[in-house]
């Protein structure tokens, strides 16, 4: 990568509100960051917690989510079904040590052309200074490693026979954690 | 079928529209780097995708290069995902293996860096590259339109609406709030800028909407649910109790004239409060229906604590003369109760129209506080012959030394009252000024009054509307241009004693001035209607960021919502007249029609079903559908989705722990590789 790095941020709107709201802020002419990449969906409620997560193993340095204000959803509640998902999800991420600013949740009506820029501006800042995520480099290097470390056991299981503790298998593993 | 073992061969195709994506994304770069993805047979940029030669490129390529799937990246897929599905089709590929790519809307116009504009659209195409791969074949499944129509509202709107549709042989539910229907125009003596009788062009409108064989008219009702989607609404309307049966009230107004009330006591809501009224009344001599009402609130008969169901308690206090008066008819009840009506339609057309902004707001002008300050609606009421005061316009302060009521003798409108202005709302409400100047002609025609208009900026972009300005100017009229700046009763010459006194900068001629005037008239702007909000999400419309309810396009679907089936006319769309009011109305109309001939409408094959080998049984997805369209085989163990309810959120899929839900389009597989295609580029 020769390039200076920018955020990779991966959006996914729903039809009705957000996606509709972001066709607006482009009608209108208003400028902001390109890091975006948006997914249409046809509710926020269609978003699968694998979702999000797909897109960071796959390069994403953050993820946004927009979809109808409460109360507004086309589909009566799908946006309030997410945001139960959401919850939960944030506390997974937290628990993989991903920073939780950045997956973001917003509300964003049809009319709000603006708001869809700002969001976007903002996220796009937020995540620059958070710096890259690099899932796919670090799934490389853990692979990497894992492979280094089965090498390693073969090698021992092949001198000293099958192994003797579990703490011997553990330490490298808590390399990886590190 | 073979599809999946077929080799891909997909078409792909950017769009210059015209400099509108070529200007920021270099297309034939993007068309370049398409060329190089797998599954790519063709790829190409061209100038209007859109066009006929574009869509007939499209059709010739699939038959010539043997393409099995195409993606056009172009402008929004809300736009023309629609004519290049019809392309596809008719190159003879199901509509279904296309894909759309956005570059327009969310990228040459975004952005401002050429090289990003071109990075992005070529993730984005990458995507949809992916994802094409993964589509199916499906099919569009028609849904019957109900035939019959509800319009909500019954001002002009919605009165020109329903008569549109019943002339052409519909059945329209007119739901009405008020007592009466007519709206703001019933409230006009004369209109802009013809200056014809309001009641002459409007009443006999009304009366045709009372009579007409295929319009149920339900007046004092609002309402209170709507189920279902396109086609096949189910709506609940509330009816409130009039205390009177309107089908056997002949609008005689015996019962009012034998009230134990023996003069009107209480403010009169039809004429601003300017008038009074008894608690059984007809809120205007032509109101339609032609029946009266009872408020219970000041209706001796009733008392004034309330049923466990919230109606009030009939008492047993008053003599009932007016039940005496009616006599055979029998048209009294004050049992009446509240009811609930439910109707089916297939398409609705909302029209609830404005309120004027509270000029007490503008604490400035005076209103509430000096007398003799008026609204505009006021105004409407006092020259109107079947007003309050039988159209002489008398102030509410001040006598002639003979006792008799006072006629000014010089009158001040201030045009733009709450519009234009940051601290209240920004918009021009359009009408203002015309009707500014269709007052003062009709308050110096009055009263001779020397009149003074004090304007902004004057707007008049209307046939005849200008012409009507130059007839005012002729007619002596004082234009004064400047945001006045407030009206006081202090006076500070013996000419100003017991005036008020319009201060202002005359911006032209570069003064401040004070002009005192017996009497004072704002030209309140157009607002949305207090309940907006509630109305929007009871019909799953939207409003813009100032609380109009919002249209489905600008300019190419003006009368349309977000919800199919659901269309708007009038001022509930923003501020307007009532020539373009009509001309909206009329335009809603032919939209439902369009759906009611045709019988029925496609849907979107978006739908979603279940894997029944994966799904566990777990039940999860069952009380997240709000369609109940998921239901559960007892005897298998798996749940199943009912697809003619199922309305393609997917808000099931993305909850299912075994991911044993699919979604039509948005199948996870199609999903997960545009995640992939956004993010691989370098
Ligand atoms: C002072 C003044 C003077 C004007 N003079 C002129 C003129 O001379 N010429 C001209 O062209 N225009 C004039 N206009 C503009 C004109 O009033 C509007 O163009 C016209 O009234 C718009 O009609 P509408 O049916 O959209 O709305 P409205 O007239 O507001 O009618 C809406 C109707 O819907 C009903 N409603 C509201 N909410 C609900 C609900 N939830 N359920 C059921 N019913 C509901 C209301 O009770 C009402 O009857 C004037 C406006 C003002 C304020
Ligand atoms: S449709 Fe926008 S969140 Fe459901």
């Amino acid at each position: 990568m020769t390039k200076e790095w920018t955020p990779r941020i991966v959006a996914f709107f729903c039809n009705w509100c957000t996606y509709t709201a972001a066709d607006l802020a482009g009608v209108s002419r208003l400028k902001y960051a390109s890091n975006v990449r948006v997914i249409r969906l046809m509710c926020s409620g269609r978003v699968d917690p694998q979702f999000v997560l797909e897109a960071l193993a796959k390069g994403a340095d953050g993820v946004l989510i927009g979809g109808c204000h409460p109360g507004d959803c086309h589909y009566v509640e799908g946006n309030y079904k997410m945001l139960r998902r959401f919850e939960l999800l944030k506390r997974l991420l937290a628990d993989m040590g991903i920073e939780e600013r950045r997956v973001r949740l917003e509300w964003i009506s049809a009319a709000e052309g603006e708001k869809v820029k700002t969001v976007i501006n903002e996220m796009t800042e937020q995540i620059k200074k958070l710096g890259p995520l690099g899932m796919p480099q670090k799934f490389e290097t853990w692979d990497k490693e894992i492979e280094h470390l089965a090498v390693e056991v073969q090698a021992r299981d092949a001198a000293q026979g099958p192994c003797p503790t579990r703490a011997a298998q553990l330490k490298p593993m808590e390399a990886v954690h590190a | 079928m073979s599809a999946k073992k077929e080799e891909l061969r997909i078409g792909f195709y950017v769009c210059h529209c015209g400099h509108n994506i070529a200007a920021m994304v270099d297309c034939a770069v993007v068309a370049r780097y398409v060329e190089t993805l797998p599954g790519v047979a063709l790829s190409r940029d061209y100038k209007y995708m859109c066009s006929d030669p574009g869509q007939e490129l499209i059709q010739q390529d699939i038959r010539e290069h043997r393409l099995n799937r195409v993606v056009v990246a172009s402008c929004s897929p809300l736009l023309h995902e629609h004519t290049f599905r019809g392309a596809v089709e008719a190159g003879g590929l199901n509509p279904f293996y296309f894909h759309m790519v956005n570059i327009r809307e969310h990228d040459s116009w975004v952005h401002t860096d050429r090289g990003e504009a071109t990075e992005k659209a070529k993730a984005l195409a990458r995507a949809a590259i992916q994802r094409v791969a993964h589509h199916k074949a499906l099919e569009i499944k028609k849904v019957e339109i109900h035939p019959d129509v509800l319009v909500v509202g019954g001002g002009i709107a919605g009165i020109h609406a329903a008569m549109t549709l019943a002339n052409a042989g519909k059945k329209v539910y007119l739901v009405e709030r008020e007592p009466s229907i007519g709206g703001h125009m019933a409230k006009f003596d004369k209109t802009f800028p013809t200056l014809d009788c309001a009641a002459c062009i409007l009443t006999p409108k009304m009366s045709e909407v009372g009579s007409h064989p295929n319009i149920t008219l339900w007046t004092y009702s609002e309402v209170t649910k709507v189920d279902g989607f396109v086609g096949n609404y189910t709506v609940q309307v509330k009816r409130k109790a009039r205390y009177v049966n309107e089908d056997l009230c002949t609008g005689c107004q015996d019962c009012i004239s034998h009230c134990v009330f023996k003069e009107p006591k209480f403010a009169d809501d039809f004429n601003e409060g300017l008038g009074k009224r008894k608690p059984i009344f007809i809120p205007f001599p032509q109101a339609t229906p032609q029946a009266v009402l009872i408020d219970p609130e000041v209706c001796l008969n009733f008392k004034r604590n309330k049923n466990p169901d919230g109606s009030p308690v009939v008492g047993d206090k008053c003599k009932k003369t007016c039940v005496e008066a009616c006599g055979e008819k029998h048209a009294i009840d004050f049992t009446q109760k509240d009811t609930l009506q439910e109707v089916k339609v297939g398409s609705i057309i909302v029209c609830t129209g404005f309120k004027t902004y509270d000029a007490g707001r503008s604490p400035a002008y005076g209103y509430g506080n000096y007398k003799n300050v008026y609204t505009a609606l006021e105004v409407e009421r006092l020259v109107n012959a079947s007003g309050p005061t039988g159209g002489e316009v008398i102030l509410r302060e001040g006598k002639n030394a003979d006792g008799s009521p006072k006629t000014p003798k010089s009158i001040g409108i201030i045009h733009c009252v709450g519009s234009r202005d940051k601290k209240t709302n920004l918009w021009c409400s359009r009408v203002c000024c015309m009707y500014s100047m269709k007052l003062a002609h009709l308050l110096r025609e009055h009263t001779g009054a020397e009149m003074y208009n004090f304007y902004i900026d004057m707007r008049t972009p209307g046939k005849g509307y200008e012409e009507f300005y130059n007839k005012l100017l002729e007619e002596g009229t004082h234009f004064i241009r400047g945001r006045v700046g407030e009206v006081t009763d202090w006076a500070m010459t013996p000419e100003e004693e017991g005036r008020l006194v319009i201060r202002v900068e005359d911006t032209l001629a570069g003064v401040v001035r004070r002009i005192p005037v017996d009497m004072v008239v704002l030209a309140t702007g157009l607002e949305p209607q207090a309940d907006a909000g509630e109305v929007r999400r009871l019909f799953n419309m939207s409003c813009g960021g100032d609380g109009w309810f919002l249209e489905r396009h600008p300019k190419l679907a003006p009368v349309s919502t977000f919800t199919d089936g659901v269309f708007l006319a009038g001022c509930c769309q923003g501020p307007k007249d009532i020539p373009d009011t009509v001309a909206q109305a009329g335009a809603a109309a032919a939209e439902a029609l369009v759906l009611i001939d045709k019988g029925y409408i496609e849907q979107e094959p978006n739908t979603a079903h279940i894997l029944e080998d994966e799904c566990s049984g777990c039940k999860s997805c069952i009380p997240l559908c709000p369609y109940t369209a998921i239901l559960f085989d007892e005897g298998r163990k798996k749940a199943y989705i009912n697809e003619a309810l199922c309305k393609g959120c997917g808000t099931c899929v993305g909850s299912c722990p075994s991911a044993s839900i699919v979604q039509n389009l948005f199948d996870d597989q199609e999903i997960f590789s545009e995640i992939e295609g956004v993010l691989a580029y370098d």
